[in-house]
């Protein structure tokens, strides 16, 4: 293989690496954290409060950062950058690269979700940052939609993703 | 209202219907 053509599949694989990651994190929340602990007996809790969640926010936001940030030199690599920013729509364009268009605005949105809404919002529902009863009652609620929002995303995120790199449109 | 997010099966759902409105229309475009 010739350098030139390593150095974006490098970045591809720490793409995909970091991503599932980020999206493997964002799963584990909604499919088996959230709904999980109604079941758990109050005295345990803390475990997953204190200990457990903690832990997996750091892997989820750092996750979701080192995806965005290989996938935006990945694009570099790739020279589409003008074409994906305005998913590939212009006349003289064929639309090639209108599903990563499609893959990298909503990951972009997802991106910022989870390093602006739902973050800071977990801050204070775990008790991270000082808030009062009803600031965390509320900042859970936004932070649990968000990751909701996020997790619908993920799934037309993906798809486009994959349509790109294996030519379905 | 209850908001449709709240359940984790009316997410994945609306996922789907997401993905099928941006396959449709990146089809419809080509």
């Amino acid at each position: 293989m010739e350098m030139s053509l390593w150095w974006p599949f490098l970045f591809r694989w720490l793409h995909i690496l970091s991503g599932v990651m980020w999206i493997g994190l964002l799963w584990y929340f909604n499919f088996v954290q959230t709904p999980s602990m109604p079941k758990i007996p109050d005295e345990q809790k803390p475990a997953i409060g204190k200990v457990i969640a903690p832990t997996a926010l750091f892997w989820f936001r750092w996750g979701a950062m080192a995806t965005i940030v290989t996938g935006i030199i990945l694009a570099g690599f790739l020279h589409y950058f003008p074409q994906v920013i305005w998913l590939d729509l212009g006349p003289a364009n064929n639309h090639q690269y209108m599903p990563i268009g499609f893959g990298m605005w909503l990951g972009t949105i997802m991106w910022f979700n989870v390093w602006f809404i739902i973050w800071p919002n977990q801050k204070k529902a775990l008790g991270i940052v000082n808030a009062t009863a009803d600031e965390k009652k509320r900042a859970a609620r936004i932070a649990g939609l968000t990751s909701r929002t996020n997790t619908m995303l993920s799934i037309p995120m993906l798809y486009c993703m994959a349509a790109q790199s294996h030519g379905v449109i | 209202m209850k908001n449709p997010l709240d359940s984790l099966g009316k997410t994945v759902f609306l996922g789907f219907v997401l993905t099928a409105v941006i396959a449709v229309f990146m089809h419809v475009v080509k």
